[in-house]
C-alpha cells in the first residue's frame, strides 16, 4: 500500500527525493534545441543566407549555370543507377545471410559494414588502385563516370542489406511453404509472397541509400575526379569554395540539400506506412 | 529438387561475387600494395612528424567529438520517448538532418558561419578565437556530421525495455537520478555503445567537412584521412597508404566491435 502511495502522483516527495519532471524534461529539453541549433540548425542558417545574399534570380542563375546543373543531373543520374544495382544485390546478398548457409557466412556478414566503419578516402584511395591504370586484373575505369557508380555502390551497399535483412529472418515461412504446396515455382513465390513482404525495407534501404550517394564527397573525389564531364555535384560544390564562388557553392549546396530531404520525408512516410500495415496486420 | 539447387548457386555466385568483387578484393589489395615492399617506407610515412601530428589531432577529435554526442545522444533518446511533447517530431526531424547532407555542404556551412563576413566571425575575432584552419574547426565539423548516430541507436532500445522496472525503481524510492544510473543505463548500455562505435568510426574517417574548414595544413590542421589525401595528391604513395592501412586496420577493430555489441545486444 506504501508503494502505491509512493507512486502515485500527488504524493509529497520525500526529503532528499524531490523530483521535478516538468522543471527537468524542460531544462534537457532547453540543453537538446541549443546543442542543435548550436551545432546543426545556425550553421545551416548561414549557408541558406548566404545562398540567397544576392537575391532570388542570382541563386536560379548559379543553379542553373551549365556546369552546375550538369553536376546535379549527373549525380541524380547516378544515384539512380546504383540504389537499382544494389536493390538488386543487396536483396541476394540479405536473402544469403539469412536463408542459405556457408563457410564464412559469419564473416560475410561482418565485412557488410566496413563501408560505414572504412573512411571514403581510404575508399577512394583502394578503389583506384584495383580499378585505376595500375589494376592488376587490367580494368581500368578511373576517371570516367562508371566509377562514380562503382564508388557509390561500395559506400552505399551496407543500407539495403541491413534494411532488408531483419524483414527477411522476421518472415513467416507458412506463407512460402503453403504456395509450394499449391503448386507455386520458386519465382512465383518470391514475386507474389517474398517479394511484397520485403517492400517496406527494401524502399527504405533504397531510399537511405539515395539520399547518401547524392551527397557522397570523399569516395569519388581520387576515384572518379573533378574532370568536367565527371564533375558530380558535391566535387562542383568543393571546386566552386576553392575559387572563392561562396554563393554559387551554397546554391547548389541548398538543391543538393532539398533533393536529400525529400528522400528522407520519404522514409518517414514508408516507415509510418509500414507500421500501420503491421498494426492492421496484427489487428 | 535440381532447378532450386541450381538458382542456389545462381545467387551464391551473384551474391558472394558481388562482395568479393566491391568490398573484399579492394582491401585485400591496400594491404598488398602498402606492405608489397616491406614494412619499413609505410611505418615511416606513419612515424614522420607529420604522420604523428596528424594522428595525435584525429585521436583528440575523437575523444572531444564523441563523449559529446554521446551525452547529447542518451539525454536526446530519454527526451524522445519518455517525455511526450509536441515539439518533438521537430528535434526528431533536426537530429536525423545530417544524414541527408553532403559532408562538403556541412563543411561549406561551418565556413560561411565561422569565416570572413560570417555572423559570428566579428564577435570571435575581438575575442581572439580562431576557428577556421584550426582544431576547434574541425572538431565542429566532426559533432556536426555525426550528431545523429547514438540517438538513432538508443530511441529503439528505450521503446523496447518499456517503463516498468523504472516504475519499480521509483516505487521502491530511487530518485530520478538513481533511476536513470542503475536500471535505465544498464538496461540500454549495449545500444548507446553500439552507437558510440558508429559515431568514432565516423570522426576517425571523416573528410569532406573537415577538409573545407581545416585549410589541410601539414603537420598543423592535418587530420589522418586528410594526411591520406594529401600524401596520394603529391605521389608519396607509401605515406598515403601507410595512413590508409592504419586506417582500415581501425575499420576492421570497429567492424568487430559493432559484430560483439550485435550479439550482446541480442543476448
Amino acid at each position: 500500500m506504501e508503494a502505491h502511495a509512493a507512486k502515485s502522483p500527488v504524493a509529497p516527495p520525500r526529503a532528499g527525493q524531490l523530483r521535478l519532471p516538468g522543471v527537468g524534461a524542460g531544462l534537457g529539453r532547453g540543453v537538446v534545441v541549443l546543442y542543435l541549433s548550436l551545432f546543426v540548425l545556425l550553421p545551416l542558417a548561414a549557408l541558406l543566407d548566404k545562398s540567397l545574399s544576392d537575391g532570388l534570380g542570382h541563386f536560379w542563375d548559379q543553379v542553373s549555370s551549365g556546369q552546375a546543373k550538369q553536376s546535379l543531373q549527373l549525380i541524380l543520374v547516378c544515384s539512380l543507377i546504383v540504389v537499382a544495382i544494389n536493390a538488386v544485390f543487396g536483396t541476394i546478398v540479405a536473402w544469403l545471410l539469412v536463408r542459405d548457409n556457408f563457410p564464412g557466412k559469419s564473416i560475410v556478414n561482418a565485412i557488410i559494414d566496413l563501408p560505414f566503419a572504412l573512411p571514403t578516402i581510404v575508399a577512394s584511395l583502394i578503389l583506384i588502385q584495383l580499378w585505376g591504370n595500375k589494376s592488376p586484373v587490367g580494368v581500368d575505369i578511373a576517371l570516367t563516370r562508371t566509377a562514380i557508380v562503382v564508388a557509390l555502390c561500395f559506400v552505399t551497399l551496407p543500407f539495403v542489406v541491413r534494411a532488408v535483412q531483419p524483414l527477411l529472418i522476421e518472415m513467416d515461412r507458412d506463407m512460402e511453404e503453403a504456395a509450394a504446396s499449391l503448386g507455386a515455382g520458386g519465382f512465383t513465390i518470391f514475386r507474389r509472397i517474398i517479394f511484397p513482404n520485403l517492400l517496406p525495407g527494401l524502399a527504405a534501404g533504397v531510399a537511405l541509400a539515395f539520399a547518401r550517394a547524392l551527397g557522397e564527397y570523399g569516395s569519388v573525389l581520387l576515384f572518379a575526379g573533378g574532370r568536367p564531364d565527371t564533375q558530380v555535384a558535391s566535387i562542383f560544390i568543393g571546386q566552386q569554395i576553392e575559387t572563392g564562388n561562396e554563393v554559387g557553392a551554397s546554391a547548389v549546396s541548398i538543391v543538393l540539400l532539398a533533393m536529400a530531404l525529400v528522400c528522407l520525408l520519404v522514409i518517414t512516410l514508408i516507415q509510418r506506412w509500414g507500421s500501420r500495415h503491421e498494426r492492421g496486420s496484427a489487428a | 529438387m535440381t532447378r532450386s539447387t541450381q538458382s542456389r548457386w545462381g545467387l551464391r555466385f551473384l551474391g558472394l561475387g558481388y562482395i568479393a568483387v566491391l568490398l573484399i578484393a579492394p582491401l585485400i589489395l591496400l594491404f598488398y600494395k602498402t606492405f608489397e615492399d616491406g614494412l619499413a617506407a609505410p611505418f615511416e610515412a606513419i612515424t614522420s612528424a607529420d604522420g604523428l601530428h596528424a594522428l595525435k589531432l584525429t585521436l583528440l577529435t575523437v575523444a572531444i567529438a564523441v563523449p559529446l554526442n554521446t551525452i547529447f545522444g542518451v539525454l536526446c533518446s530519454l527526451l524522445l520517448v519518455r517525455h511526450k511533447w509536441k515539439g518533438n517530431w521537430l528535434i526528431d526531424a533536426a537530429i536525423n538532418l545530417p544524414f541527408a547532407i553532403s559532408p562538403i555542404v556541412i563543411g561549406l556551412s561551418l565556413f560561411l558561419l565561422y569565416g570572413k563576413q560570417g555572423w559570428l566571425e566579428p564577435g570571435l575575432a575581438e575575442a581572439g578565437i580562431k576557428i577556421l584552419f584550426s582544431t576547434p574547426g574541425i572538431i565542429l565539423a566532426c559533432i556536426f556530421v555525426s550528431v545523429p548516430f547514438v540517438v538513432r541507436e538508443t530511441v529503439p532500445v528505450l521503446q523496447e525495455i518499456g517503463t516498468e522496472q523504472e516504475q519499480a525503481a521509483e516505487t521502491l524510492g530511487a530518485n530520478a537520478w538513481q533511476t536513470f544510473w542503475r536500471v535505465t543505463l544498464p538496461a540500454i548500455r549495449w545500444g548507446v555503445a553500439y552507437g558510440v562505435v558508429l559515431t568514432t568510426a565516423r570522426v576517425l574517417g571523416e573528410f569532406g567537412a573537415v577538409s573545407v574548414v581545416s585549410g589541410n595544413i601539414s603537420g598543423e590542421t592535418q587530420t589522418l584521412p586528410l594526411f591520406v589525401e594529401k600524401n596520394y595528391e603529391n605521389f608519396n604513395l607509401p605515406g598515403a597508404f601507410g595512413a590508409a592501412v592504419l586506417l582500415a586496420l581501425l575499420a576492421l577493430v570497429v567492424l568487430m566491435a559493432m559484430n560483439l555489441l550485435k550479439r550482446k545486444e541480442a543476448a
